[in-house]
């Protein structure tokens, strides 16, 4: 298996963004780490860079002046990467889908950018904690 | 103030309102041509004192609304202010953030959503629609779908 | 003779920096004082005004929650109040009670969230890792009640969708006493600690002229010595009926902030017991078939402050305008009035205190004028940390480790 993907497996670091989200799905994801949870024991970190990145969690439903910005951060994100679109906003832009502010979902955004992107879905309003670690936990497996 | 004397210092500036209403003891309804609306929104919030709270831009098929509302807390009154813009081809008003800077924010919102402008605001630029936001489409008039 | 000296801008973000990329907050700074702030927003406008006209009224409770994750009790309920009032409708007694269980449940995870944040801001990420721990009973709470940890969904127009059971209430009211236990550790931990003294006094200032001219709500405005308080001036759901104080503090400094902050959810548990022994029996909805033509205000007081819902209906089944204010969007812009004069590395602690909702302090970034980064996040949020060990060391005090808090 290539040695990159096994490096990702073992302890992926992530860097969050959040495109027009309401919040309680970045609150759930800081959730993960308080002791309840508590993934860093996983080896499960939240990078300040997303050039240190080998997961992107993207919240929110991609609103038009954050397309921008998502796409540069993915650009700069070192591949192989896994995109990790937490919470029914970027899965499908959930209850937004008639905002005229809202260019998402965020799979179409960045399958403009990589056609080839690995994205992972972890619906929910918010997803509970144990559904993202689950979800991300199933992901990595299937890698 | 109780509600009474509240209800009196508002009526003192009756001449420059063409309407006053209250459905209910705590909720008041003022209306006034745009040419008033500094004067009567420096009274409400200078004089009454009341606390402003947000202002409401609607596009009413004949003309533009803007409506100021403030909280008189001591009653829990809420005062609205409607102001009535009649120019629909060039809608304008004057700006109350010179002496309200609470204003500031509110006003370049609706100037970017409905495209009202405001006279002598000190800082109209866009706030919310994107930086790459076509120019003269206004998404809160009512011939706008998305 | 025109200035030449570069104002370097400087960027602060939440969690999440970004980098290289123009922000929200745009800080100009001389030397290590901040001169000056822009603000933009943008990133997170989801046209919910415009959402909303094409939604139904019964429909709006669910889209409105989720205009911020952490007051999604409060912006339903002032919703639904402003078309009670078109409609004329009361709810039965219960709902208004479970309504205000709610969200006094709410006002408690949302305090705990905010003492755990200051305290990551300043470096003791204990404080932190203990706040958000002794709040997952809270949402744990929440979901027994309502099906959801946040997003409760259980507000609609004539009352509540879902009930308290009757049973629940012991098990409620002994996971309350726990709650009461862990709050009053964490608040001696706070206020009683001399560097916590010394590192949020006088940082952050907000005037009281100055918060009347910004017209902020909330704790914002009662840590500068405003009272006001929705739930006392113009009472809704059960608040009328209850007993608790107005927590008002005069000095207008992030500690002021801290301490209404912390002493109003000892009121909120007071709340929620008086609320759940004084329950009423009944129904928790009424049927509310039609909305006449009309205009009314709805407001609720959210964690962050006054939450206000202007809805104008003309007999049909949409609204024809529905303006939703969050607290937040008074609250924020204060800051330019808090922060200028201050010194960078109280730059993240005096927004924090503001309590902005997370997508709002995302967006922080520190440019220079030619656009370039001089500093971001992570600079930031090490020298508020440097700032707060410098202090720690000039009191000649040891590091405050977990073990230390009083357990019991």
């Amino acid at each position: 298996m290539n040695w990159k993907i096994w490096s990702l497996k073992k302890s992926p670091w992530v860097f969050h963004v959040n495109v027009g989200a309401c919040n309680n799905c970045d609150i759930e994801i800081v959730n993960c780490l308080t002791p309840k949870f508590d993934v860093e024991r996983f080896g499960i970190k939240l990078v300040g860079s997303p050039r240190h990145a080998d997961a992107l969690l993207v919240t929110g439903v991609g609103t038009r002046q954050a397309a921008v910005r998502l796409r540069e951060v993915y650009r700069q994100t070192p591949k192989p990467c896994v995109v990790f679109l937490i919470g029914a906003c970027p899965c499908g832009t959930g209850i937004f889908y008639k905002g005229y502010h809202v260019e998402g979902p965020v799979d179409k955004i960045l399958k403009e950018e990589d056609p080839n992107a690995i994205i992972a879905y972890v619906p929910g309003c918010p997803p509970k904690p144990e559904a993202i670690i689950s979800g991300v936990v199933k992901a990595l497996a299937a890698l | 103030m109780n509600q009474q004397e509240l209800n009196g210092k508002i009526s003192q500036i009756k001449d420059r309102l063409t309407a006053i209403e209250q459905p209910l003891p705590n909720r008041v309804y003022l209306s006034c041509e745009s040419e008033n609306c500094y004067s009567v929104n420096k009274f409400l919030f200078e004089e009454v004192p009341a606390r402003f709270v947000i202002a409401t831009g609607i596009d009413a098929e004949d003309c533009f609304e803007i409506i100021y509302h403030y909280s008189y807390d001591q009653t829990g009154c809420v005062i609205n202010l409607k102001v009535f813009i009649r120019d629909r081809e060039k809608p304008a008003v004057e700006s109350i953030t010179p002496f309200l800077p609470a204003a500031e924010w509110i006003e370049r919102e609706i100037h970017d959503i409905l495209g009202i402008d405001f006279i002598n605001h000190p800082n109209l630029r866009r706030l919310i629609l994107a930086d790459d936001w076509p120019d003269g489409v206004y998404p809160m008039r009512k011939e706008v779908k998305k | 003779m025109k200035k030449s000296v570069k104002k370097p801008v400087l960027a602060v973000g939440p969690f999440h920096p970004l980098q290289e990329e123009m922000e929200f907050f745009q800080l100009t700074i001389e030397g290590e004082i901040v001169t000056d702030i822009d603000v933009r927003l943008s990133y997170n406008h989801r046209g919910i005004e415009k959402i909303s006209e094409g939604l139904q009224f019964d429909q709006i409770p669910f889209l409105v929650s989720r205009i911020c994750g952490i007051c999604s009790a409060s912006h339903p309920l002032a919703y639904v109040q402003a078309v009670e009032e078109i409609a004329g409708v009361k709810p039965p007694e219960r709902a208004l009670y479970v309504r205000t269980i709610i969200n006094e449940f709410e006002r408690i995870h949302s305090h705990l969230l905010w003492a755990g944040l200051a305290g990551h801001f300043i470096g003791y990420d204990t404080v932190f890792m203990w706040a958000w721990k002794y709040r997952e009973p809270v949402l744990d709470l929440l979901e027994e009640i309502t099906g959801n940890r946040n997003n409760y969904g259980n507000v609609r127009i004539g009352g509540c969708r879902e009930d308290i059971p009757n049973e629940l209430i012991p098990k409620i009211l002994k996971e309350l006493d726990e709650i009461e236990k862990k709050t009053e550790m964490l608040t001696k931990a706070i206020l009683d600690d001399p560097v916590l003294h010394a590192r949020l006094k006088g940082v952050g200032v907000l005037k009281k002229e100055d918060a009347i001219k910004y017209a902020v709500a909330g704790p914002t405005a009662r840590g500068s010595g405003i009272a006001i308080d929705v739930r006392r001036d113009d009472p809704y759901a059960a608040y009328a009926d209850l007993d608790w104080n107005v927590i008002t503090q005069p000095e207008g400094d992030v500690f002021a902030k801290a301490v209404v902050r912390l002493l109003e959810t000892f009121e909120s548990i007071k709340m929620v017991r008086q609320a759940l022994k004084k329950l009423p029996g009944g129904p928790v909805s009424v049927e509310v078939k039609e909305i006449p033509p009309g205009e009314a205000i709805g407001r609720a007081e959210a964690p962050r402050g006054e939450t206000f819902h202007y809805v104008r209906s003309d007999g049909g089944n949409r609204p024809v305008r529905h303006k939703a204010r969050a607290p937040s969007y008074v609250n924020v812009p204060s800051f330019k009035a808090s922060c200028i004069g201050q010194h960078i590395s109280d730059v993240t602690l005096t927004l924090a205190a503001v309590d902005p909702c997370y997508s709002c302090t995302e967006r922080m970034a520190v440019l220079d004028s030619g656009g370039k980064v001089i500093a971001d996040y992570d600079m930031l949020l090490r020298l508020s940390r440097e700032k707060t060990e410098h202090i720690r060391k000039s009191l000649g005090l040891p590091k405050k480790k977990m073990e230390d808090l009083p357990i019991g």
